[in-house]
């Protein structure tokens, strides 16, 4: 399948008063029409500002980036991140979208949400504004928004956290794109709303063939929408696979740490103690030497010539189509597992 | 059966709103709370769980206290606290603690750690063995952190540590009951297990009483005995975690176990989602009958005319439907 985006060796860094803060380093990936892609890390993990910079959001002036993010287009192939400004916005939002965490702050709540969803028509159509209005109540009703022609009339606050994320998914697909960035869309929502916006994402995405990518730190949510999953850790992409080697083979301590230390629902846990990555998440200015999860990993040790203190792995191919950087094989991580599961047991 | 620490009777706390330009027309109440009753047993975990909303931290904040409530009974050992005034509060505040959710901001930046866990001794007049640097100290380790750390500040630690603070503060005058509000929810993924496990052992080492309030279902059922689920300011369901989650047996709970994202792919897909239509109604509007009936697929006229009363269906498992599955 022809990747729809490939984003290559993008490095992100923010020159801050106290150094260079490396939000993202040699990150690459990509994603295909039709096809779901997680992003999923904890804070300050690089997930939301890799693609910030696919979108080419970020202040030119205090950010330095570099890399590629090719877009295949059917004119060709355009890279993203050298693109300029008005190209950047010739694409944004025709053939690529993103929506954001916060459905409350990205609405602006001065204006009715249908003037502000016409307007996202308007910037790539010539028509009427009878005929932007006509398409955000089409995009309305197709959110899934009771009463469309009425609601198109409302402001923001008149809708509940969850309308309004819908309205948000209306603004952003009312131009048919092609790809869809969505940064922690249900993070902000209660659990039985949240089931709907996934369903909605699902299904908007099944109707139109888009590709699209997820950015979350909420496992559960990754295994319910996702084909594909980048895990990322202090800047870089830790581990990248289908869906399944990441859930039930995965070969970084840091993706096993993570599915391990979760308490779950379905089977009980009562009485189990959670196994928790001990330590916390190393500062993006002052990076350890070697690999970035070394000192919270309970496999380091087990490395020869302290390998992992000193030399920063590569993404290596570990098994088919399923990417690690670490230093570890695959069959070593299962081997030492084995040993080491109950003996990490660190509160 | 061990005996209770905390019995709360028909608790009502209900909010006047603003009356604006409106003049004349009534002053619209968000009734928070409307008639919760539970208890929580010596050194038992209750967990507390709902949408947003649906005033669970209403309840952890009133039964503190920190809230005069409208109506109903909280009995703490064995006292009726609810119409005590503040200064007659005093004696049991020592007793009773809280943990909140954001851990930036219930602790004072201007504070070093050191000073923010004294003042529990300092309020209270009470001067620990050994003296108050050294309980500070013991408290520090306790809780996994660095004694020598006593006069940092705040913001030298990250969200987990902080959060080890607020539980050191919590801990320092040895209560029977702490209210936790939310605890690792602020946090991060690979952090909240700590915290969580943290919060596991002091309980079970000291027996400490624990009203744990969350909407992650999945922490709550880790941590908590009990689970108590809340919609629209009443209960719905109260029972052993192991049979509310095993077999709910209101459709909203059922709703709510469903609509949890499961983090194993193969499980997710097998498994049957309900998905409830629409949102929570507003609390200052609630529908009438059965608050739930508006989303409910079970609904029918009863519903919509009356409450259905919490009733005891099996051995304290309780249930607010005119319709359980």
């Amino acid at each position: 399948m022809s990747k729809f985006l490939e984003v290559e060796n993008l490095n992100v860094s923010f020159p801050t008063e106290d150094g260079l803060v490396q939000a993202t380093n040699e990150v690459s990936y990509s994603v295909g029409l039709g096809e779901t892609l997680a992003i999923v890390g904890e804070s300050g993990s690089g997930k939301s500002v890799s693609n910030l910079a696919v979108m080419g959001l970020h202040n030119a002036g205090s950010t330095n980036i570099s890399g590629h993010a090719w877009l295949d287009l059917p004119s060709g192939r355009v890279d993203l991140i050298s693109a300029k400004p008005e190209e950047l916005r010739a694409l944004r939002g025709k053939e690529m979208a993103m929506i954001f965490q916060d459905p409350m702050s990205a609405l602006h709540p001065f204006f009715t949400v249908g003037k502000q969803i016409a307007e996202a028509w308007h910037l790539h159509n010539t028509g009427s504004k009878r005929a932007g209005l006509a398409r955000a109540v089409e995009m309305l009703d197709l959110v899934g928004i009771p009463d469309a022609s009425k609601r198109v009339n409302d402001f923001p606050h008149q809708f509940s956290g969850g309308m309004r994320q819908r309205v948000m998914i209306a603004m952003s697909l009312i131009n048919n794109p092609s790809l869809l960035i969505a940064d922690e869309p249900t993070t902000a929502l209660d659990v039985t709303v949240q089931s709907q916006i996934l369903q909605l994402i699902k299904d908007l995405q099944k109707e139109f063939n888009m590709a699209v990518i997820m950015i979350t730190h909420d496992l559960g949510v990754v295994a319910e929408v996702a084909d594909r999953v980048c895990v990322m850790y202090a800047g870089k992409i830790v581990e990248t696979g289908g869906i399944d080697d990441i859930f039930y083979q995965s070969v970084h301590p840091y993706t096993r740490g993570l599915l391990a230390s979760l308490p779950r629902l379905e089977q009980s846990s009562l009485g189990h103690r959670l196994l928790a990555i001990p330590g916390t998440p190393p500062s993006l200015i002052n990076l350890p030497n070697g690999c970035s999860f070394a000192p919270r990993c309970a496999f380091a040790e087990h490395v020869g010539s302290g390998l992992c203190t000193s030399t920063t792995p590569k993404l290596e191919l570990k098994r088919e189509d399923q990417w690690a950087r670490c230093h570890l094989g695959a069959s070593d991580v299962s081997r030492i597992s084995q040993l080491q599961i109950g003996a990490t047991i660190n509160g | 059966m061990a005996e209770n620490i905390l019995e709360v009777n028909n608790l009502k706390m209900h909010f006047e709103g603003k009356r604006g330009f409106s003049f004349g027309s009534e002053t619209p109440v968000v009734k928070a709370v409307d008639g919760v009753t539970f208890n929580v047993k010596v050194g038992e975990s209750v967990g507390l769980v709902g949408e947003s909303g649906c005033g669970k931290t209403t309840v952890g904040r009133t039964v503190m206290k920190l809230y005069e409530p409208t109506s109903g009974e909280i009995i703490f050992q064995g006292q009726d606290i609810s119409k005590l005034k503040p200064r007659a509060m005093k004696k049991y505040r020592s007793s009773m603690q809280m943990i909140f959710q954001d851990p930036f901001s219930s602790l004072n930046p201007r504070h070093t750690v050191g000073s923010i866990i004294e003042s529990s001794f300092v309020i209270h007049g009470i001067t620990p063995e050994g003296g108050v640097k050294e309980a500070v100290r013991g408290l520090l380790a306790k809780v996994g952190l660095n004694p020598e750390h006593i006069n940092r500040f705040p913001h030298e630690f990250s969200g987990g540590q902080r959060q080890r603070i607020g539980i050191a503060r919590a801990l320092a005058l040895n209560p029977k009951f702490i209210v936790a509000d939310e605890p690792v929810s602020a946090l991060d993924v690979s952090i909240q297990a700590q915290i969580v496990n943290l919060l596991d052992d002091l309980q079970k080492e000291f027996g400490i009483a624990f009203l744990f309030i969350a909407h992650d279902l999945s922490v709550v059922q880790h941590i908590s005995d009990r689970v108590i689920v809340m919609y629209l300011g009443k209960i719905m369901e109260m029972a052993p975690t192991f049979d509310l989650f095993l077999k709910p047996r209101h459709p909203y709970t059922k709703a709510l176990l469903s609509a949890v994202p499961v983090p194993d792919p193969k499980i997710g897909r097998a498994r049957e989602k309900i998905l409830l239509q629409g949102d929570l109604p507003s609390p200052a509007n609630p529908p009438k009958g059965c608050v739930f009936n508006t989303r409910c697929w079970k609904a029918q006229d009863l519903c919509r005319t009356t409450v259905p009363e919490v009733l005891e269906i099996a051995p304290s498992h309780s249930l607010a439907c005119h319709f359980p599955e």
